[in-house]
C-alpha cells in the first residue's frame, strides 16, 4: 500500500478495490465511448454504418504506427488513437466509406505534424470533425442525435470518474460545463424561458460528451490550470455566441476548434508544467477534482514553478512521443 | 404550428382514411411491385402541415390552415423576424399541400412471389431490380400606453393581417384581447420569450367580405418569405391550445442536403419491412397504429424522417413528381433563372431532363407541451441518402406442394415468412398478436421432419 493510499479518505477495503482498475483514464473513456458507440448503433438508429468504424480505427492505428515509425519514437499511444477513432465514430456522419478513413488519418497525422513546442495543437478529433464539415462532400454532424437518456449514462460516466479518481484534468470539462450552463441559464432568465429549456440543454448528449471527452483532452488545454479555467470560459463564450448570436449548429466544435490556437499562446504567456498520461505514480483520490479549483487561484498568484506542484495528478514530465 | 388562436372548434375527427388503392401509381418498368396505399398527413387530424423552402438564410414558410371552426373565431400569431412587407405575404394554393403529401406519404408496396417451380426459368428471363401547416388617435394611444406598435397593416386575399412589434408581452396579450383575438390562458407567458427577443408579431384574422369573394369553403395557406439566419419553427405558442399529443408535419425543400432537427433527435421511421398481406386494404390504419406506437415509445420526444428524396428522381414514383411551377408554388426560389443567395445563378448546374436541384425532407413529429420544451432548430446536413417509409407485401404464390419439388420448401419458407411479418407487425404497431394471427390466412407450417431434411 502506497503513501497516497494511507492518506486516502477511503476506507482500506474501497482503496484496495480502487487499487486493482486500470490508472489510465484513457481505459475508462475507451470503454464508455465504444459502449456509447454500440449502444448508439444498435439501439439509437446512429447513421453510421459499421464498416464505417471498422474503416476509422484501420486508418486511425495504422497513421498512428506510421507517425511513429517514421519519427523513431517509442511505440504507445494506441490509447489515445482508439479514443480518437471512437471520436471521429461517434461524431462524423458521412455517405460515403471513404470519409471516414480519410479524416481518421488527417486527424492522427495533425497529431504529429501540428506541434508547438512538442505539444499537439488540436484536438485530432475535434480537426477531423471541423475539416470534414467543411471540405468534404457528404458529410455531416447530427448534434441532436443523443437523445435525454444517453445523456443520463454521460452524467452518470462523468460522476463516477470523480469517485475513481481517473478524471484527469477534467476540471476543464466541468468548468466549460458550468460557465455554458451559466450563460444559458442567463438567456432563460432574460427571455422569460421556462426552466424546461435549460433542463434540456442539461440533457444534451452532445453538450456533455464534448465537456468530458473533447474539451477536457489533457494534451491540448493549457497547462497552467488558471489558464485552463480561462479557457474553458471562453470556449462557452465562443460557444453561446455561436448558437444564440450567429444561430449556427455545432457551436461546441466549432468554438474549440476557433479558440484552440490561443492554447500555446497562453502555455508561452502563462506557463506551467505540461501533462503526462500517468500509469503509476501517486492515484489521483477523489477530491483531487474538486480540490484543484479552488487551488487554481492560489496556484496563479504564486510562482510558475510552485504553480505546477500545486497542479494535481500530472507531475511528470511526457516522453518525447505524442 | 405556430397557430396561437387558432381554435379548432368543431373539428370533429373529420379526417377520411383514404384507402388510396385508386392513388397508385404504378410504375412497372424498372420496379417489380406497385404502390397500392398511402398512409397521408389526413389520417392525423390534429397535424399541423408546413413547408420550409430554404437556402442560405432565405426562407419561405407556408402554413396550412385546417381551421374548420367560425371563421369569426379564426385568428393566427406568428412570431417573424422582421416587418414583413405586403409583397413578403403571400396566399398559396392548398393543393400543394395535398400534391406535397401525397408525393411524400408512407406508402405499401406489393410483390407477387414467382411460381416456385419455374423459378429458375424466372431467374434467366428477368433479373430481379432491388428492393427499393377622434376614435383612430384615441386607439393609437391606447396601443402606445399598451407598447404595441402596428407596423404594418394589409388585406391580402380573406385575410386582415397586422404586424405587431411590443415591449412588454402581458401588453401584446392585452392588444390582442383588445382586438377580439381569443387567446388561451398563459398567452402573454409564451409569448414573452419571443418579445424579448425583438421578433415582430403577424397576426391575421379573417375578412369575412374578402373570404366570400374567394368562393372558397376554407382557408388558403398563407406564405411569407423573408431573410433569417435561424433556421426554426416557432412551435411553442401552438401548444396553448393543446390538449394531449398534437402532430405536425415538416416539408423542408432545400438545395443540398437532408434536414434534421439539432435540437432534438431525428430518427428514420421503421420501415422497409414485410408485412401481412391483409393489411393490404386497411394500410392507413396500420401507419396510425405504427406512429401512434413508436412515438408513443420514444416518449414524444423525436422527429420522424419518413421521406427523403431528391426530386430530380424517383424510382418507383408514389405520385407524379412537383413540377416547377409547382415547386415555385411551394416555396421553391432557386430554380432555373432564379438567382441563389451568393448571387450566383442557380441554374449554374443544369441537370439532365429538366430534373430539379430540389431536396425534399418530410418530417413528422407527435408532441406535447412537456416533450418539446424548445422550438424546433433545423439544419440542412450535406446528406443525401435517400429514404422512404416503405413497407412491402409479398403474396405468396398460390399452389400445393404437389405441383413441383421446389414446391414444398417455398411453402415452408411461406410459412415462416408469414410467422415473421405477424411479428414484424405486432412490434411496430402494438397489436394484439392473437387477432393479427386470426386475420392472416396463414399457411400452416409444415415443420420438416427430421428425416425429411436427412433425404432431400
Amino acid at each position: 500500500m502506497t503513501a497516497a493510499a494511507r492518506a486516502s479518505p477511503w476506507p482500506k477495503s474501497r482503496t484496495r478495490w480502487l487499487d486493482r482498475l486500470p490508472r489510465d483514464a484513457r481505459v475508462f473513456q475507451i470503454v464508455f465511448l465504444a459502449a456509447l458507440l454500440t449502444t448508439g448503433v444498435l439501439l439509437r438508429d446512429f447513421s453510421v454504418q459499421p464498416l464505417q468504424i471498422v474503416l476509422t480505427f484501420a486508418a486511425g492505428l495504422a497513421t498512428q504506427a506510421f507517425w511513429l515509425e517514421r519519427l523513431g519514437l517509442q511505440r504507445k499511444g494506441v490509447l489515445s488513437a482508439i479514443v480518437t477513432c471512437c471520436g471521429l465514430s461517434l461524431l462524423l456522419r458521412s455517405d460515403t466509406l471513404w470519409v471516414h478513413p480519410l479524416i481518421a488519418t488527417v486527424a492522427m497525422s495533425s497529431k504529429f505534424v501540428l506541434r508547438v513546442r512538442g505539444k499537439h495543437v488540436y484536438n485530432p478529433a475535434n480537426l477531423g470533425v471541423i475539416a470534414a464539415i467543411t471540405m468534404l462532400p457528404g458529410t455531416w454532424v447530427s448534434p441532436g442525435q443523443w437523445g435525454s437518456d444517453l445523456a443520463l449514462a454521460v452524467w452518470l460516466i462523468a460522476l463516477g470518474s470523480i469517485v475513481t479518481g481517473r478524471a484527469q484534468r477534467l476540471d476543464i470539462g466541468w468548468i466549460f460545463l458550468g460557465a455554458y450552463l451559466g450563460i444559458v441559464a442567463l438567456r432563460v432568465l432574460l427571455l422569460g424561458q421556462s426552466w424546461a429549456v435549460w433542463w434540456h440543454q442539461l440533457g444534451s448528449g452532445a453538450l456533455l460528451l464534448f465537456a468530458f471527452f473533447m474539451i477536457s483532452d489533457p494534451m491540448t488545454i493549457p497547462n497552467r490550470p488558471g489558464a485552463r479555467i480561462a479557457y474553458a470560459i471562453a470556449v462557452a463564450l465562443g460557444a453561446a455566441a455561436w448558437q444564440y448570436v450567429l444561430f449556427k449548429p455545432n457551436a461546441l466544435i466549432w468554438a474549440l476548434f476557433l479558440l484552440t490556437p490561443a492554447v500555446p499562446l497562453l502555455d508561452r504567456v502563462w506557463p506551467g508544467k505540461r501533462f503526462a498520461w500517468r500509469r503509476s505514480t501517486r492515484r489521483p483520490r477523489a477530491c483531487d477534482a474538486w480540490r484543484t479549483l479552488s487551488r487554481a487561484a492560489a496556484a496563479d498568484r504564486a510562482a510558475p514553478d510552485r504553480n505546477a506542484k500545486a497542479s494535481w495528478s500530472t507531475l511528470r514530465d511526457p516522453p518525447s512521443s505524442p | 404550428m405556430p397557430s396561437l388562436a387558432a381554435r379548432r372548434t368543431g373539428a370533429a375527427a373529420s379526417f377520411a382514411l383514404v384507402a388510396a388503392l385508386a392513388a397508385a401509381s404504378p410504375s412497372v418498368g424498372a420496379f417489380c411491385g406497385f404502390y397500392v396505399g398511402k398512409a397521408d398527413a389526413k389520417l392525423f387530424n390534429e397535424a399541423s402541415q408546413v413547408i420550409l423552402a430554404r437556402d442560405g438564410d432565405r426562407t419561405v414558410i407556408s402554413m396550412r390552415n385546417d381551421f374548420r371552426g367560425e371563421l369569426t373565431d379564426f385568428a393566427l400569431v406568428v412570431p417573424v423576424p422582421v416587418v414583413l412587407q405586403e409583397s413578403q405575404i403571400h396566399i398559396g394554393d392548398p393543393k400543394i399541400f395535398e400534391r406535397i403529401d401525397a408525393y411524400s406519404a408512407p406508402r405499401l408496396a406489393e410483390y407477387f412471389d414467382p411460381n416456385p417451380c419455374e423459378v429458375r426459368k424466372m431467374a434467366r428471363e428477368m433479373p430481379m431490380p432491388a428492393t427499393a401547416g377622434a376614435a383612430l388617435a384615441q386607439k393609437a394611444r391606447r396601443d402606445q400606453a399598451l407598447g404595441v406598435t402596428i407596423e404594418a397593416r394589409y388585406t391580402i386575399g380573406e385575410y386582415d393581417i397586422a404586424i405587431l412589434s411590443a415591449r412588454e408581452s402581458t401588453g401584446l396579450e392585452t392588444w390582442l384581447r383588445e382586438n377580439r383575438y381569443r387567446l388561451p390562458a398563459g398567452a402573454s407567458r409564451a409569448l414573452q420569450p419571443y418579445v424579448r427577443q425583438g421578433l415582430k408579431f403577424f397576426v391575421a384574422k379573417v375578412n369575412l367580405a374578402e373570404q366570400a369573394k374567394t368562393g372558397f369553403a376554407y382557408l388558403r395557406p398563407l406564405q411569407f418569405a423573408f431573410d433569417y439566419e435561424r433556421f426554426t419553427l416557432p412551435v411553442r405558442l401552438g401548444m396553448l391550445n393543446a390538449n394531449g399529443p398534437q402532430d405536425l408535419v415538416v416539408y423542408a425543400l432545400t438545395r443540398n442536403g437532408r434536414v434534421e432537427t439539432t435540437n432534438y433527435r431525428t430518427v428514420r421511421v421503421p420501415a422497409d419491412v414485410e408485412l401481412p398481406t391483409y393489411v393490404r386494404g386497411e394500410f392507413p390504419a396500420v401507419y396510425k397504429a405504427l406512429f401512434e406506437t413508436q412515438s408513443k415509445r420514444e416518449d414524444y420526444r423525436v422527429v420522424w424522417t419518413e421521406y427523403f428524396w431528391d426530386m430530380a428522381w424517383c424510382d418507383p414514383c408514389a405520385a407524379d413528381p412537383l413540377s416547377p411551377d409547382e415547386l415555385r408554388r411551394a416555396g421553391v426560389f432557386w430554380l432555373d433563372g432564379d438567382v441563389s443567395p451568393a448571387g450566383a445563378p442557380a441554374s449554374e448546374k443544369p441537370r439532365a431532363g429538366g430534373a430539379q436541384p430540389v431536396l425534399l425532407t418530410r418530417l413528422h413529429l407527435r408532441y406535447t407541451r412537456d416533450t418539446l420544451p424548445e422550438d424546433l432548430m433545423f439544419q440542412e446536413t450535406r446528406d443525401r441518402q435517400n429514404f422512404q417509409a416503405r413497407y412491402v407485401l409479398r403474396h405468396p404464390w398460390q399452389g400445393d406442394t404437389a405441383a413441383c419439388a421446389e414446391a414444398k420448401p417455398y411453402l415452408d419458407e411461406v410459412a415462416a415468412r408469414q410467422e415473421r411479418e405477424a411479428q414484424t407487425l405486432v412490434r411496430l404497431t402494438g397489436w394484439d398478436p392473437a387477432k393479427v394471427k386470426t386475420r392472416m390466412s396463414m399457411h400452416p407450417a409444415t415443420t420438416p421432419k427430421w428425416w425429411e431434411r436427412l433425404w432431400r
